[in-house]
């Protein structure tokens, strides 16, 4: 579905300043601007309940920037299904007008022209006023937080997640699940959970000794609206220990687990709910299998792989919902509940434009609050950017060319490995640079930079492992985030190949010279889930490196070349 | 992603290991199965298995087998060099015919469960576990 050739365009893309070759007719976007808030709010309330869902927050309290990936490649029985279409085919799939809002919120294209225009996105006291009114339309709406929220931000780094639980409790969810914030450790996810005024579910969650569900962590809960029983079951993201280390949660076991969801399914129906929600961290493609295995599910809310969708894919009986990453989406799922059954379901998703939307004054005031402490560090400017910076797409992004760069210059390293995860926020052109973008795109609870040896043998059988966890055909095998970034070393990729035979054409490009198996080369890389990890941290390597740049401009980057697509 | 040279150097091996030997442990896997069954034919329902699509820790993946009715299971890792990983005998009085237990996995391979029932017949359930060196989760 996307060739070759629309892949190495990415960089050219990406590197397009505005006023170049077709993109003078954003000029005429201001004018275009006629977005309200009562338009993005506009919902004709339907049936007996409704659901609100925002998910992979990724600790973003403030208004961003955030780019939708220009490539998202699909494989197996997923090959060119959403949401593995980008772009103009995206549009041209939902009859979205160009230039349109919905352009700028859910695909990728012309980003930087339609940021000039259309502003920044997110923003939890956005959000808290979109929360609030539908909260007047259906006064008992189901709040439902997808995880992916106590990670992601200075502020949530060194208050180890207690400003985003702060403002999340004044959002008051009803329920939520989990992900990287088990990267906090179990002691702290245990101390925070206790402390919740509401449901922490995650029905894969086990201990690892016994093998036995998690008693912090209930697998449902059941709620009554409109005279209706509904569950909502959670799934927390199940490679947890494998994507994430799991040295700081050594007591979980995880998994997709599906005949134990299917046991909670049976369960929460014997025990009268008429609706069945799942609040998902498993990832779309997971969510779109486990649909099709485990029987009796309504509603899957779906989170992990940061995908947006305007209207809702269906799975034979369930409808999935997407409501993409960093606060820049809420969905509105209204439900008619009746006679044991859903009849029908009415969905928005909300996109938060932060210039259209009115803050709420008191989630505003609590943000200020919890950010105060750290405004001066925050706010620092180190450099400017004259590329527009991103991360989101299966290959390199120029956040994380950035990133590679600075690893290598600063690690005097000949190879650069950073993590393919799929958080953080883009920064459009002649924007500062502050420690607070930094973070954004490298906040972890193990970003540690490190210098090792590996052979060329060693790099490719990385290369193909990773690869296997995004292009496995089998969506219960893959992890659900992208490749991992490579700088000083270009390759291709045959995407449709089994593990193993993916990856060829490894090259340095400092020199041109095909990687030899035998040779030992110096890498420099962060995010090792090895707990003996040695080296300064990721933010301070990036900011040493911006620092002596003064103004940041990448060229395109065409190492990676992708076939099988 | 787990990317100290060490356990790199152990994923280097154990795919140069994987690559030379996989006939070896594949026939000593389809010697066990012909011991247990004597060349029986095999069939796929009334027996369930269930270990992790992806081990969290390859040392130590555990493994479900139910199969009601059964008098015996093998249960083996196909791609470990030494293929057994256990035989669960049923009596008579038993009050269920399952078992559970932990293997260790040396590389991504098939997880094989074999029940023999009380009329002789044979059933067979087969699931894939990848072990991986772990990756970057979104």
């Amino acid at each position: 579905m996307i060739s070759r050739r629309d892949f190495l365009q990415v960089g050219m893309a990406a590197s397009a300043l505005i006023g170049a070759d077709g993109f003078g007719q954003w000029s005429r976007l201001a004018a275009q601007q006629k977005l309200t808030q009562d338009q993005l709010l506009q919902f004709d309330t339907f049936g007996n309940v409704s659901l609100i869902h925002i998910t992979d927050i990724h600790a973003q309290m403030k208004p961003i920037y955030f780019r939708e990936p220009s490539v998202n490649l699909g494989v197996g029985g997923n090959k060119g299904a959403v949401p593995h279409v980008t772009g103009a085919d995206f549009r041209k799939l939902y009859g979205i007008n160009d230039g349109s809002p919905s352009h700028y919120a859910l695909s990728s294209g012309d980003f930087s022209a339609l940021a000039q225009g259309y502003g920044r996105v997110g923003g939890l006291d956005r959000v808290a006023t979109v929360i609030k009114a539908i909260r007047a339309d259906r006064p008992d709406a189901i709040l439902l937080d997808g995880g992916d929220t106590w990670h992601g931000s200075m502020t949530c780094y060194k208050t180890a997640g207690q400003d985003m639980v702060n403002v999340m409790n004044l959002l008051a969810p009803d329920a939520m699940t989990f992900h990287w914030e088990f990267t906090l450790g179990s002691e702290r996810v245990q101390e925070i959970v206790e402390s919740l005024p509401f449901a922490a579910l995650g029905q894969n969650i086990f201990d690892t000794e016994w093998d036995e569900p998690a008693p912090l962590f209930p697998p449902y809960k059941m709620f009554e609206r409109g005279g209706t029983k509904i569950a909502v079951i959670g799934q927390a993201f199940p490679y947890m220990p494998i994507a994430n280390p799991g040295w700081m949660f050594p007591e979980y076991s995880f998994g997709i687990r599906d005949e134990n969801m299917q046991a909670m399914v049976d369960q929460v129906r014997a025990e009268g709910a008429e609706c069945v929600v799942v609040l998902s961290h498993n990832g779309f493609d997971v969510d779109k299998k486990m649909a099709s295995i485990v029987s009796g599910i309504d509603v899957i809310l779906s989170g992990h792989t940061h995908d947006a969708l305007p209207e809702p894919a269906l799975a034979g009986q369930t409808i999935i919902v997407p409501s993409g990453s960093n606060g820049k989406f809420v969905s509105r799922v209204d439900l008619d509940i009746r006679d044991g059954r859903m009849m029908g379901f009415r969905h928005k998703l909300i996109p938060i434009f932060s210039d259209v939307i009115t803050p709420d004054a008191e989630v505003a005031a609590l943000i200020d609050a919890e950010r105060a402490p750290f405004v001066a560090e925050l706010s620092e400017v180190i450099g400017q950017t004259d590329s527009l910076l991103y991360r989101r797409g299966n290959f390199n992004g120029t956040w994380d060319d950035l990133i590679c760069d600075a690893l290598l210059s600063e690690r005097d390293a000949e190879i650069a490995l950073s993590p393919g995860v799929r958080w953080g926020p883009s920064l459009v052109q002649g924007q500062d640079i502050t420690r607070e973008d930094i973070f954004n795109v490298t906040s972890m609870t193990y970003g540690k930079a490190y210098r090792s040896e590996m052979t060329g043998e060693t790099l490719k059988a990385i290369l193909e492992d990773v690869a296997d966890n995004i292009f496995n055909p089998d969506p219960y095998y893959q992890q659900g985030g992208d490749m991992v970034r490579t700088g000083g070393l270009g390759y291709r990729i045959d995407i449709s190949k089994p593990q193993g035979e993916r990856i060829s054409n490894m090259t340095l490009l400092k020199t041109g010279e095909s990687l030899d198996p035998a040779r030992s080369y110096v890498i420099a890389g962060w995010a090792s889930v090895n707990p003996e990890t040695e080296g300064p941290l990721i933010w301070d390597v990036v900011e040493d490196h911006i620092r002596k740049l003064g103004t940041v401009s990448l060229q395109p980057n065409n190492s990676v070349e992708v076939i099988g697509a | 992603m787990n990317l100290t040279r060490r356990n790199a150097m152990a994923l280097g091996l154990a795919g140069f290991a994987a690559a030379l030997m996989p006939m070896p442990a594949a026939a000593a896997a389809d010697e066990a199965i012909a011991a247990f069954t004597g060349g029986s034919a095999l069939g796929t329902a009334g027996i369930t298995l269930t270990c992790p699509e992806i081990a969290e820790n390859g040392n130590t993946v555990p493994v479900s087998v139910d199969a009601p009715g059964a008098v015996e299971i093998l249960v083996l890792a196909s791609g470990n060099p030494t293929p057994g990983v256990a035989t669960f005998k049923f009596g008579a009085a038993a009050g269920s015919q399952s078992a559970s237990t932990r293997m260790r996995l040396a590389k991504t391979q098939d997880v094989v469960a074999i029940a023999k029932m009380a009329d002789g017949s044979f059933v067979q359930a087969k699931t894939n576990v990848k072990v991986t060196i772990g990756g970057c989760g979104g």
